[in-house]
């Protein structure tokens, strides 16, 4: 439907909606129950070099209106990926997929980003600079504007494709961190990554999560997340995609009027897997009701109105 | 799996803290006993997964115990009151290994998955024995029901103040051909060692989405990572590795 189609970093997307990675695997699980073609694409698993088991369990805790969440970036190794899932994915789903990459050292998301580069099926590169639940790597790159730029400026000078870094919440000024990213060459960004959270279990008083703390997402984060999108697409000149919280067609409609290209949908998927089928098929509707002819028109109209 | 409506039928107290759920709706998903169904409740983020305990055409049986906001909320519900479910998930419990003489072994709340799977191995023409294991007398239930399918059932309280005094491994049948079992990690360690036959051991763990999408229910096995959701929650005994 031409009303719903927009385009991130020069490749079109027949509508907004992706799954957020970490929360739609390499997509078979949701291919078992709905043709995942109608996305507009979808972020695969968090992949790292080498395989990773992740963090002990318990990883999950309930929140109010939201999770907790502390996988730890369980996964098979991008050589596995390319070897296993990118094959078997290419059975069910035709479009350009988003490759999510992780890694502990700069050196680490340059040999991933390197071998990921050559797969036709990759469209797009999300940087993920921002997992709140490894230690000594991930979200310690997105936590500092420098270190941010240097992971930037190294994966970009290893593949053609479009990177797109994600960024982390847990950062004083998000703003800074979304421009060190665009000076180093960055194609888009995406935010926000979960924020770090914890809960107490009050029979034993101890962590519920064997990690001790977790990724705070769900529907409770929204309004945080609108906050940052509006923030960092007002101050850069990439493309933005928006997320966190994310869970109807509405929610899609007030990231784009933040100043979204397109929306990445988490938690969402988890509670309901068709989540994100039912916010494409209910987006003309609610766009009939506020009287929004086409998706394009309406990114980042909140930033408009300030001028 | 499968997403659909069901109706609570009805909604009774078994026990102080354990409550017996039958539900109307499309049951077609389900394939095997000890597969779990994953419920959403109004005020819960995240969606409540239960074990089936019996099936019958469109209606549904889950026995579960009040442990938190979730079940608490669940005990209230009325016939009549509609649930989302997502019905078929995990592997359950595969029966062609049982052999003639199958031995069945839960405790607490981990007895209701093998209601089923008894059900299933005596029309099967199989002896079933099961042993049901509680802390205490007020605790126990079930009993009935297991009789009433012909098994032979012994029943264990930790403090002896009802049936046989013990644990369900002190009451291990002299003979048996392969068993299952479905309760607390700690007696599912205590089975492990107790056992001389290969066996089933059905898992708990915290879950995000039930499916297999989220990497939140991970182990590790001798068959490398799996999904408790997913790939379990029935685990043969040869492939566990216990976490510590």
């Amino acid at each position: 439907m031409e009303r719903l189609k927009t385009e991130l970093c020069g490749i079109p997307l027949d509508n907004p909606v992706i799954p957020a990675s970490g929360t739609f695997g390499f997509g078979r699980e949701f291919a078992e129950l709905y043709d995942i073609n109608v996305l507009g694409t979808f972020s695969f698993k968090g992949t790292t070099r080498e395989s990773r088991f992740g963090n002990p369990t318990p990883r999950i805790a309930e929140c109010t209106a939201g999770m907790l969440n502390a996988v730890g970036l369980q996964n098979p190794g991008v050589e596995a990926v390319i070897a296993e899932e990118l094959p078997r994915m290419k059975q069910f789903f035709s479009k350009p997929v988003m490759a999510n990459v992780s890694g502990f050292s700069v050196q680490e998301y340059v040999e991933t980003t390197a071998l990921l580069d050559r797969e036709e099926q990759v469209g797009w590169l999300e940087v993920n600079v921002s997992c709140p639940n490894v230690h000594g790597g991930g979200m310690s790159f997105g936590t500092d504007p420098e270190a941010a730029s240097t992971v930037t400026r190294a994966v970009k000078a290893v593949t053609k494709k479009p990177v797109i870094v994600k960024l982390s919440p847990n950062v004083t000024d998000i703003v800074a961190i979304a421009k060190a990213c665009e000076d180093a060459g960055a194609d888009g960004i995406s935010l926000i990554n979960t924020l770090l959270g914890m809960r107490i279990d009050l029979k034993t008083g101890r962590p519920v999560l064997a990690n001790r703390t977790g990724g705070f997402s769900g529907p409770a984060v929204f309004p945080v997340a609108l906050r940052m999108v509006y923030q960092v697409a007002c101050a850069v000149g990439i493309p933005v995609v928006g997320m966190g919280g994310v869970s109807s067609a509405e929610d899609v409609i007030e990231m784009m009027m933040a100043g979204a290209v397109a929306v990445e949908v988490g938690a969402a998927n988890l509670v309901d897997p068709f989540a994100c089928k039912r916010i494409i098929e209910t987006l003309p509707e609610v766009m009939d009701r506020y009287g929004i002819r086409t998706l394009r028109e309406i990114i980042g109209t909140a930033a408009r109105s300030d001028a | 799996m499968k997403r659909s409506d069901f109706t609570v039928i009805q909604n009774e107290a078994l026990t102080a803290t354990v409550f017996r759920m039958t539900l109307r709706g499309d049951t077609a998903a389900i394939t095997a006993p000890g597969q779990f169904v994953n419920i959403a409740l109004d005020g819960c983020y995240l969606r409540r997964p239960i074990s089936v305990c019996d099936l019958e055409d469109d209606r549904l049986t889950i026995i579960y115990k009040t442990v938190g906001r979730g079940s608490a909320r669940m005990s209230r519900l009325s016939p009549g009151e509609k649930l989302d479910l997502l019905t078929g998930l995990g592997n359950g419990y595969d029966l062609s290994k049982s052999g003639e003489r199958p031995l069945l072994l839960g405790g607490g709340v981990g007895v209701p998955p093998l209601y089923l799977l008894a059900k299933r191995l005596i029309q099967q023409g199989k002896r079933v024995a099961a042993v049901l294991g509680f802390n205490t007398k007020d605790e126990v239930f079930g009993e009935e029901a297991f009789l009433k399918l012909g098994a032979d059932v012994t029943v264990t309280t930790a403090d002896g103040s009802y049936g046989r005094k013990g644990f369900v491994t002190d009451a291990l049948p002299a003979e048996y051909s392969y068993f299952y079992t479905c309760g607390p990690e700690p007696m599912l360690k205590a089975v492990y060692r107790a056992t001389e036959t290969d066996g089933q051991f059905s898992f708990e763990e915290r879950m995000g989405c039930g499916f297999g999408a989220c990497m939140g229910c991970s182990c590790k096995t001798v068959t490398g990572y799996k999904r408790i959701c997913r790939d379990g929650p029935v685990l043969e005994k040869g492939e566990i590795l216990w976490n510590d």
